[in-house]
């Protein structure tokens, strides 16, 4: 057992580290900048993604992540700044001359066409002979698993048909780079999640190199193998899902990703192994040193999963506060308490409901004391 | 509840008057006026009444339709080539307007929607003066020295229409057949720029995108996607255009010739001249029919191939 750990190398799925040693990234958006008329909605963008990477840009709308990809697709022509493709330059290549495909949010299937032809379009104009068409659409049909949807038009489909004619309408092609615009942003909650793993297990059998919107993180996060969280035209932070979680690099993306307490205080202890920041209701004792100065202004930021509650006050001096149930909300899977500290300020707890009844429940206006770990903040400067 | 039963029982009323009073409309201004012009066509004349279709009288009922009228459209050539005419001015002025009509629809769909208003109020601006006047305004633009004449025989285009055989000799552009279509290709263009703009407005332009997307060019895409989208726009438009140019009158009166006389004026002949109103009433049913049961038809298998489709 002692060799297991050499043995099976952790899993990184396709970080930028994959792009090797030298060579060039498969997908390079160079210092790309796109001008509307004065409004900059990318804003000197740099991003290069791995071959077989899925890809996310996570923003709110108006972010400028549609831009982006409708410049990779060639719907727009950037202002300043390059996008190379397998070692290809993107520039001056209208859209029906690049080597990717897109699958359009809510599909843009061709509602005169029936699944097959829709399926088919991109193959014929490519002038294939007729039969090597319709081998590999129906090699797509099998992927996509719509054999027998074949001869319907797009509007005799579910949602979730639809979106599966895109995805195989996109990947006919074979293309080196696969786009996707929302993809799963016109289905409901319940088939979002299982599309979800069946179009990631599709692209990942295809291969193909992925490039997706979206501005639901749930999805990025389940999908994506690295994540670029997008404001304002510009990347905030990029980097695999669990890392933007747990490190995120500043109080916009730790508070757009997930749900945050965040905490301003001023750094009081700065040693090497430890710094602790006093803020209004509770003194942080994080385990980790941060590079800052004493009397700096610093903003913690503490998730809600990380932080228990109960009755009695730990032992602890630090990481602790005290305060009121204001609010409650029950999800089924787990609790999430608002607790009112001294100040007025409220705190995010969540609690898995791990039984079905607790003997001692908390409830409104209960005091408590909360409780973290010393490694549970986030300490953010910016 | 029985307030709501109520409710819903006056409001399916509603709903029922809202669809009935069209229908009412079509029955008393269309049908019945048919069924009459109908029956006229098949009475026989007694001096200056129609004979009854069904008398009683000493025990014996009798019922007399008279289909002459009807014997006498299919042997006299003049009714015949008269629908014919009619028939071919139409199909031509439809054609001629799909042509004109659907690049300016398509450009006008694709413009700045703050210029579209504009654009739109253009096409329907010549319906704020008179039809006749403008009409008229043609016979003076196309006569000797009017500058539309004098424009196309300078450029020598009157040599190319005479040779096509659309004008009787070069230099003579009025009362020949390119003056009639170029007067109902002008008067009936809006009847089809209007269906198509409209048709052409709402597509879907990501639609255009996801064609692009997978390899269509411009040209590809607009005959793969935007003209099998617009059907709809395109039938609309050119019945608009085709039925009511079946029986125009004025316009054939105004520009068109001797030669290019058209069922409209026939039927004026018997109706004004003739004062043979069975006659002119069967040549208007033939008409009638000639123009329904072809679109009836189309459209019944237009509707199966939605249905198959949908």
């Amino acid at each position: 057992m002692a060799s297991s750990s050499t043995a099976a190398p952790a899993v990184t799925p396709g970080g930028p580290a994959a792009a090797g040693a030298g060579q060039p990234a498969f997908l390079q958006i160079r210092d790309v900048v796109k001008d509307f008329n004065g409004y900059k909605a990318v804003d000197h963008v740099s991003l290069d993604i791995a071959k077989g990477e899925i890809f996310a840009l996570l923003g709110s709308s108006g972010c400028g992540k549609t831009t982006l990809l409708r410049m990779l697709a060639g719907f727009e022509t950037p202002t300043s700044g390059q996008i190379i493709l397998n070692g290809q330059d993107l520039a001056g290549l209208p859209p029906y001359e690049r080597p990717l495909n897109m699958m359009f949010q809510s599909y843009a299937l061709f509602p005169h066409l029936t699944v097959w032809e829709n399926i088919a379009f991109g193959l014929q104009r490519e002038g294939w002979a007729k039969d090597r068409v319709a081998e590999r659409v129906d090699a797509m049909l099998k992927l996509t698993q719509l054999g027998k949807y074949a001869r319907r038009r797009p509007h005799q489909l579910s949602g979730g048909q639809q979106q599966r004619v895109a995805l195989a309408r996109s990947l006919a092609k074979q293309p080196q780079l696969l786009l996707l615009d929302e993809p799963l942003g016109a289905l409901d909650k319940k088939l979002r999640e299982q599309t979800q793993i069946e179009l990631v297990n599709i692209i990942e059998q295809v291969g193909v190199t992925c490039v997706m919107v979206t501005h639901d993180q749930e999805e990025a996060m389940t999908m994506a193998s690295r994540i670029a969280v997008m404001s304002e035209g510009s990347f905030l932070q990029v980097g695999h899902p669990s890392e933007i979680y747990e490190t995120p690099a500043s109080r916009f993306v730790a508070d757009f990703i997930g749900n945050v307490n965040l905490m301003d205080g001023t750094l009081a202890v700065d040693e090497p192994d430890h710094v602790v920041i006093d803020c209004a209701d509770c003194r942080h004792y994080v385990g980790h040193g941060i590079t800052g100065t004493e009397g700096m202004a610093v903003t913690v930021a503490l998730r809600p999963e990380k932080i228990h509650i109960g009755r009695h006050a730990p032992s602890d001096a630090f990481n602790t506060a005290r305060g009121t149930i204001k609010e409650l909300s029950y999800f089924g899977g787990y609790t999430v308490y608002h607790v009112q500290l001294g100040s007025g300020a409220v705190l995010k707890v969540t609690l898995a409901n791990t039984q079905r009844h607790r003997d001692d429940e908390l409830t409104w206006g209960d005091e408590v004391w909360a409780h973290w770990s010393r490694s549970a903040h986030v300490v953010l400067t910016q | 509840m029985k307030r709501l039963t109520a409710f819903l029982g006056w409001l399916r009323r509603g709903r029922t008057a809202v669809i009935g009073i069209p229908y009412l409309w079509l029955l008393v201004f269309f049908l019945l006026p048919f069924l009459i012009l109908a029956k006229i066509s098949v009475s026989e004349m007694e001096t200056v009444q129609f004979k009854d279709l069904v008398t009683y009288r000493d025990g014996l009922l009798q019922l007399s339709i008279k289909l002459g009228n009807y014997v006498f459209i299919t042997q006299d050539e003049l009714y015949w080539r008269t629908y014919v005419a009619s028939l071919k001015y139409a199909a031509a002025t439809t054609v001629l307007c799909l042509g004109i009509g659907y690049p300016f629809a398509y450009f006008m769909a694709r413009a700045k929607s703050t210029v579209q208003p504009a654009l739109l109020m253009l096409v329907m601006l010549p319906f704020w003066t008179s039809f006749l006047l403008r009409v008229y305004s043609w016979k003076a633009l196309l006569s000797e020295h009017g500058w539309v004449a004098d424009l196309l025989i300078a450029s020598g285009a009157d040599q190319l229409l005479a040779a096509a055989g659309l004008i009787t000799a070069p230099g003579k552009l009025m009362n020949t057949p390119f003056s009639l279509v170029l007067g109902m290709v002008y008067t009936y263009l809006p009847f089809m720029v209007l269906p198509l703009y409209g048709n052409l407005a709402k597509m879907d332009l990501r639609l255009l995108e996801a064609a692009a997307d997978l390899g269509a060019t411009p040209w590809v895409t607009f005959w793969k996607i935007t003209v099998p989208l617009s059907k709809a726009g395109i039938i609309a438009g050119s019945m608009l255009v085709f039925i009511p140019c079946v029986g125009e009158f004025v316009i054939p009166e105004l520009l068109g010739g001797p030669e290019t006389m058209m069922i409209g004026r026939t039927m004026w002949d018997e109706f004004f001249s003739n004062n043979d109103w069975p006659m002119a009433s069967a040549v208007a049913v033939v008409m009638i029919l000639l123009i329904i049961v072809p679109l009836a038809i189309f459209n019944k298998y237009q509707a199966e191939a939605q249905e198959a489709g949908r």
